[in-house]
């Protein structure tokens, strides 16, 4: 376990129960994920029951308990984009990265997952890799958009 | 008259106030929950979730209520809803019935084998629920009362619900054994279906993956409770271990 790593993250608030949230936020955008060494450590500085935040970390989608991939790649499926063929470009990106949705490849360059709705159903169908959108997205530009992410 | 507060939830003595249940004016201190001033006066609901001494979260939905003035009527949880001055209650108008049924509904979809669910349903004159049951084995019906249990009165928090809806479990912290379990087996002893394994054998309990020694009397010889639950309570009063290690019938 990387202590010095953790403890940049927990001196930046001041140990509150109520600093659990943006604490997990922190870890699992340096981590990619939330580590369970470290989230003892957090339980400890924190004061709040391990049991506690094993609720608070399975319960919200942001946050992983196994390594996440360097990119994230989110598939809208939300009304408009189901209908304008959102189904069609998640098997696209399933296809080409050889995973199924909920999943991260083995090189560990991507992680795929579908979401309810991206906001941007004008541009449907919308995918999200990282914190860009692709708006008006065909199966055929799949690969291009990929081929922009892998190094 | 001196009112006699017996709400857990009700702290500090507050103004009393009348409000109507089922068309019966009647006092209830203001802020007191509606099922707490209901059942005080003899009204009957049913719930799955409460326990008077346990936090009121409404988990199970079948205490509802049907408040307001008609036509603008709604339904509300009465364990978490306030006692207000002036308010109109129905505790079994059709609105409450039908949604009381719709509740038994979908948690005989999801536990059809727990009794307590079935005798509640069979009461309400259901016998079936038109829903798909994923798990016909399952009992759980995540009323939180374990949870609540160890976190409120037994004070470790050795399990929360984990996950959401429709993986959602109670679990221990990664599904591992519980560092927290003191083994104690309140949240056994509260769970309404028993769907919380534990056995005690040879000396041994059982629980949430963890085996707990249990500590023998040191007079009588018969086990009294598992030695980490008597270190806790040890831990809380600031008592030598020891002080416990003689059962009460023994003292």
């Amino acid at each position: 376990m990387d202590q010095e790593r953790l403890d940049t993250i927990l001196s930046r608030y001041e140990g509150d129960a109520a600093d659990l949230i943006p604490v997990l936020q922190d870890i699992q955008d340096q981590y990619s994920y939330l580590p369970k060494d470290e989230l003892k450590v957090v339980a400890q500085k924190l004061n709040v029951p391990l049991t506690r935040i094993f609720s608070v970390a399975t319960f919200y989608k942001m946050f992983s308990l196994i390594p996440k991939g360097r990119h994230q790649i989110r598939v809208c499926l939300g009304t408009t984009c189901h209908l304008r063929g959102g189904p069609r470009l998640m098997e696209s990106f399933s296809h080409r990265l050889g995973v199924e949705p909920g999943y991260t490849t083995k090189d560990m360059q991507f992680s795929l997952e579908t979401v309810g709705c991206l906001g941007s159903c004008a541009q449907a169908p919308v995918a999200m890799i990282d914190d860009k959108y692709f708006g008006r997205l065909a199966t055929d530009k799949v690969p291009k958009i990929l081929k922009l992410y892998k190094n | 008259m001196v009112w006699k507060i017996t709400d857990e939830t009700f702290e500090t003595i507050t103004e009393e106030v009348i409000l109507s249940i089922d068309g019966i004016s009647l006092r209830a201190p203001q802020g007191q929950s509606l099922l707490m001033a209901a059942r005080h006066h003899g009204f009957d609901i049913p719930t799955l979730c409460h326990h008077s001494d346990l936090p009121s979260e409404g988990n199970c939905r079948l205490c509802l209520v049907e408040i307001g003035e008609h036509p603008r009527t709604r339904l509300v949880n009465s364990c978490t809803y306030p006692v207000e001055a002036g308010l109109l209650v129905q505790t079994a108008s059709e609105k409450v019935l039908q949604g009381r049924r719709m509740v038994l509904e979908l948690l005989l979809a999801r536990c059809p084998k727990a009794k307590i669910v079935q005798d509640l349903a069979a009461q309400m004159g259901i016998y079936e629920s038109r829903f798909k049951t994923d798990d016909p084995e399952e009992l759980c019906i995540l009323c939180g009362l374990c949870v609540r249990a160890c976190r409120e009165v037994v004070g470790v928090s050795a399990i929360s619900m984990a996950h959401r809806t429709p993986g959602k479990l109670v679990a221990t912290p990664f599904l591992e054994a519980a560092e927290a379990c003191i083994g104690c087996g309140s949240c056994a002893f509260i769970c309404p279906t028993g769907v919380i394994p534990y056995t005690e054998k040879d000396g041994v309990r059982t629980i949430w993956g963890r085996d707990f020694p249990l500590q023998p009397c040191n007079v009588c010889g018969n086990f009294i409770a598992p030695t980490a639950q008597l270190e806790h309570w040890a831990k809380i009063t600031g008592d030598p271990v020891e002080h416990y290690f003689v059962c009460k019938d023994c003292r």
